[in-house]
């Protein structure tokens, strides 16, 4: 058993993570929430990547690799949201949508 | 005492993940995702990985979030449905399956855990000399890995024009503007958005920081002063959008390709001008990130104008 | 000399937190979106001011202590604004006061 350092308690966060993530992506029906689910699990496997690869100093070919998808899980995002908009254009509510 | 503070910070993670997913409105589903993000970033500071928790705020919480509360206001609210009662003998099935994929995902987490690689952290050190730059991340993402970042804004140039011709309207401003306040607020804060852009893009040669940081600082700085009443030009057709959007990818390009004529491989700096070039190449990135991504979010917003 | 820099870098970071805690209580506690905002706004702005004075202390460096400054100087007016921007947009959506 690895002893229990910052490094071994995130990867077992990413992990469970990643759980949450998939369970919501399977067990949930509106695409918004879908959306956030596949979010959670891209930040999952980016913190498993740097937490499970960081022995001593740190390394900066997962930081890069990390940045990079950030960016891509955005335009990814972007795109789903914008063609769950447009599905709905014309069952826009009154208000809005924001509930208070 | 700082296992603590981890464990305490693992356990609001999972909590807001959940929520982020179930939460009982989308809207505080949304919220729960942002604040999620703004965790992860402190947990990526926690990492010694400042360069990701930069990136995490203000991309994967501030701007996902942005668009995803644009997205918010053009969707009908979520059907409310009863929970239907589930029968026990496919709770059981649930369980079981559950139960067969723990185990393998336990004898990964194992695996995960036993790794013993050293990384590339040394040898990245060692070339560092060779590409005439001080952060070592900014070193792998513009010189090193040059072809991933390369790819990575053609990525980002593909969503844009996803979602461009998808139809998108011109930016508009706010339909009310219940303050005076916000306007005031933007003439102030506008050239502080740009001073620190600048700050960040200059940063990212020897520190935490880039072209990516500093494109999201630009962006914010341009939705909040369209927002607040300042005109734009539509986005899609409009040459000067898209001449401002295609500059980071083809000054990258050009450079990647321009160091043939000079007797080098694809993407090998000349050493005298390594530096100069990343830098180049770095603000001419910034200003297409930023670029970008305004365009990405007034097409999700495109329709709140016709609201009122 | 360092133990009354300390010593007051403590007080400063407890009352901060204080603060904090009792606007997070008022935001808990309050009927509605203004009181909420109300509770809200100024106990962080207060705790704010008093935590960044705390790390100040701590820094032992002018450059840190100007970032510090700004850092709360910018998040002082874009609280303000964004306050007073929910509760408009509360009252343009027909929220009312709560009254007793």
């Amino acid at each position: 058993m690895p002893p229990l350092t910052s490094e071994t308690l995130f990867t077992l966060t990413a992990v469970l993570l990643f759980g949450i993530g998939a369970h919501g992506l399977t067990q949930t029906r509106h695409a918004l929430r879908r959306l956030l689910a596949l979010n959670i699990c891209i930040s999952a496997i980016f913190l498993l990547l740097v937490a499970s690869g960081k022995h001593g100093d740190t390394d900066p070919v997962p930081h890069a690799m990390v940045l990079t998808g950030i960016v891509v899980a955005l335009s990814t995002t972007a795109v789903a949201i914008s063609l769950i908009v447009r599905r709905n254009r014309h069952r826009r509510p009154p208000d809005g949508g924001l509930h208070w | 005492m700082a296992l603590v503070f981890d464990a305490l910070l693992a356990l609001a993670m999972l909590w807001l993940a959940w929520q982020g997913v179930h939460a009982q409105t989308l809207f505080q589903a949304v919220v729960s995702f942002m604040l999620f993000g703004l965790l992860i970033a402190l947990a990526w500071v926690r990492l010694d990985a400042t360069d990701i928790a930069l990136a995490e705020a203000a991309l994967g919480s501030g701007v996902t979030g942005a668009l995803l509360f644009a997205a918010l206001g053009q969707l009908p609210p979520e059907p409310i449905r009863a929970r239907r009662r589930t029968r026990w003998h496919r709770r059981l099935l649930a369980l079981a399956w559950g139960l067969v994929l723990l185990a393998p995902i336990a004898l990964l987490l194992y695996g995960v855990l036993q790794l013993e690689g050293r990384g590339l952290g040394a040898e990245v050190n060692a070339s560092l000399s060779q590409a005439n730059i001080g952060s070592p991340v900014t070193a792998v993402l513009l010189n090193f890995r040059a072809i991933d970042t390369l790819l990575e804004l053609v990525v980002m140039l593909s969503a844009v024009v996803v979602v461009w011709s998808l139809g998108a309207t011109a930016p508009s401003p706010l339909p009310w503007l219940p303050a005076p306040s916000l306007p005031a607020l933007t003439r102030l804060l506008f050239p502080v958005f740009l001073l620190t852009a600048g700050y960040l893009l200059w940063r990212g040669e020897h520190g935490p920081g880039g072209a990516f940081p500093a494109g999201a600082v630009l962006a914010a700085g341009f939705v909040l002063a369209i927002l607040s009443g300042a005109r734009a030009p539509a986005p899609d057709g409009h040459t000067g959008w898209r001449l401002l959007i295609c500059l980071g990818p083809l000054a990258f390009a050009m450079v990647a390709g321009g160091v043939l004529l000079a007797g080098y491989v694809y993407f090998e700096y000349p050493p005298r001008v390594a530096g100069l070039l990343m830098i180049g190449i770095e603000i001419a990135a910034g200003i297409s990130i930023g670029f970008m991504l305004t365009a990405l979010f007034f097409a999700a917003e495109r329709d709140h104008s016709s609201q009122v | 000399m360092n133990l009354f820099i300390d010593g007051a870098s403590l007080m400063l970071l407890v009352l901060g937190l204080l603060f904090f805690l009792s606007g997070t209580i008022g935001l808990l506690r309050f009927p509605d979106v203004f009181t909420r905002l109300h509770a809200l706004s100024k106990t962080d702005t207060l705790a704010l001011g008093f935590i960044s004075a705390s790390l100040a202390l701590q820094s032992g460096s002018l450059l840190l202590t100007l970032k510090l400054l700004l850092i709360t100087l910018l998040v002082m007016v874009a609280g303000a604004t964004s306050s007073s921007l929910i509760a408009g947009a509360a009252i343009a959506r027909g929220v009312r006061p709560w009254q007793r």
